[in-house]
């Protein structure tokens, strides 16, 4: 259902809901049924994974519930810091359900239309490709890591951790220049 | 310190989405005036570390774990240019893929952690290095005072991207700025510690193991020193229009109207929320933390020299190796 949609769309149609959500009363209202409704129907219609969703929403509450506290010393604070709450998690909410729908080189299609700039456009892309391809090979690095050293000492532990970023440091740049003579070879310009 | 949507207003949204639209397209300018056709690739791969490198948990204490920022790590390693760029496509592809942001508050996202934490922190690296460095500078780097300098540039980073943090959620009247201001700076403040500790020990790490691909970023910048001038601006700028406002201890504008014509008493007849001088008992921790702050600089300074001094020689890392002509 949601690959027959163009990109052009979710990506529009996300900002638009967000902008109408940031637009709502500050206080509870009922007008907040209606983004609501809309985000729950299109989480049905999608068949977005309830445990993918619960996941990421528990990574950006830490930040919401942080600044929500502080708002919480303005005088009549309550009713404020409900709604931003609310507003906060629906349009999280929003973005999850565009990145459960869209892939994300899909989304370098409407950015390239939009007249990105071509370098943003193909850090973003590369970033997009490498980042399952380094994450994978930090954690074999950790693992090899950790079988060859054994410490209980905690600033040990963050001087392994340091070095195995420097590390993934200079293998992408090595990596980057065999990119560069690969996408050479297959006709790319700058 | 990702700031989530609606909690920010329009107003304060609009003007840090055009300080950050500012400051990348500087960035992206220079970018594509200094660094050739080979670096592309270079910067898409160094977004994919930083990015894989803020997923690598550090623990902290009792069990808890924190993560790098990586902004200044990425402006020591890379120049500030290609620093902000990286940080920027890192902080839209959270924002869009993993929802960590919003996406009406990406702007100011942007300017705190690709802009303000990056040329903040670019610029007391520099200042310090250059106070600190030894023997002549075109051949190789004094690892102790890039050590120091990382280290300590980390944590003014961290803290200053707070700062900027605090004046926008009190900007936007989220919260006022006596709570906003010492609470994001102090919990930043202890943040900023691992932030430098951990900024150190890679910048030392990769100087031991490849000095010549951190010396590249650094020769780079000599002939393009003048283009920096444009970002200490707009950080100037930003921090006028985010902080300026709150750090001025004069009673702003209409308090004093209301003083002058009388209408304070009257004011204050009416009903009283809970909460409603909340900022008298509050001003001092304002100052406190201003205090705490200044202290903390000073302390974090000399930290991050006995760092440097215990673990880094005061030695030149080797020479650059002549780039092959006929490398592109």
């Amino acid at each position: 259902m949601a690959k027959h949609l163009s990109p052009r769309i979710k990506l529009l149609g996300a900002v638009a809901l967000i902008i109408s959500i940031a637009l709502l009363p500050r206080h509870l209202d009922s007008l907040y049924l209606v983004p609501g409704l809309l985000l729950l129907s299109l989480w049905l219609l999608f068949r977005m994974s309830f445990r993918y969703a619960l996941r990421r929403l528990i990574v950006v509450e830490f930040f919401i519930i942080g600044i929500g506290l502080l708002s919480l010393f303005t005088p009549s604070a309550a009713p404020i810091f409900l709604a931003a709450f609310v507003k906060s998690n629906l349009c999280a909410l929003t973005l999850l359900l565009l990145a459960w729908t869209t892939p994300f080189h899909e989304i370098l299609l409407v950015l390239r239309d939009l007249r990105i700039p071509a370098v943003m456009l193909t850090t973003l892309a590369l970033l997009c490709r490498y980042l399952p391809v380094l994450a994978d090979e930090s954690k074999r690095m950790q693992r090899a890591r950790a079988s060859r050293t054994f410490s209980r000492r905690r600033f040990g532990a963050w001087r392994n951790i340091a070095t195995t970023i420097a590390q993934l440091f200079v293998r992408s740049s090595d990596r980057a220049d065999r990119i560069f003579l690969a996408m050479c070879a297959r006709g790319w310009k700058a | 310190m990702h700031l989530p949507d609606c909690f920010l207003d329009g107003k304060t949204a609009a003007l840090s989405a055009g300080a950050a639209a500012t400051g990348l397209s500087m960035a992206l300018r220079r970018v594509r005036a200094s660094l050739g056709p080979r670096q592309t690739p270079r910067l898409g791969l160094a977004a994919a570390f930083v990015f894989v490198a803020q997923m690598l948990n550090f623990p902290v204490l009792g069990g808890t774990s924190g993560h790098l920022i990586g902004g200044v790590m990425a402006a020591v390693l890379l120049g500030p240019s290609a620093a902000i760029l990286v940080m920027t496509c890192v902080l839209i592809v959270q924002c869009l893929m993993f929802a960590d942001g919003g996406l009406l508050a990406l702007g100011a996202n942007l300017f705190n952690m690709a802009i303000v934490n990056v040329c903040g922190g670019w610029f007391t690296f520099r200042f310090v290095k250059a106070i600190f460095c030894r023997g002549p500078r075109s051949d190789g780097i004094d690892q102790r005072a890039a050590v120091f300098a990382a280290a300590f540039a980390a944590w003014v980073g961290t803290v200053l991207a707070a700062i900027s943090c605090a004046g926008q959620l009190a900007l936007s009247k989220t919260a006022p700025w006596s709570v906003t201001f010492p609470a994001m700076v102090n919990v930043h403040m202890l943040i900023g510690i691992g932030e430098g500790l951990a900024t150190g020990l890679i910048v030392l790490a990769v100087l031991r193991t490849r000095p010549e691909l951190i010396i590249t970023a650094d020769v780079a910048q000599p002939a393009a020193a003048l283009g920096t001038i444009g970002y200490g601006l707009l950080l100037c700028f930003g921090l006028a229009a985010f902080v300026a406002p709150f750090a001025c201890p004069w009673s702003d504008g209409l308090d004093s109207v209301a003083k002058a014509l009388g209408f304070f008493h009257t004011e204050q007849s009416g009903f009283q929320p809970p909460l409603a001088n909340y900022h008298l008992p509050w001003t001092s921790a304002t100052m406190a933390t201003a205090v705490a702050a200044l202290i903390g600089t000073a302390v974090a300074f000399v930290a991050a020299y006995g760092l440097a001094r215990a673990l880094a020689p005061r030695l030149l890392a080797m020479k650059p190796a002549p780039r092959n002509p006929r490398d592109i």
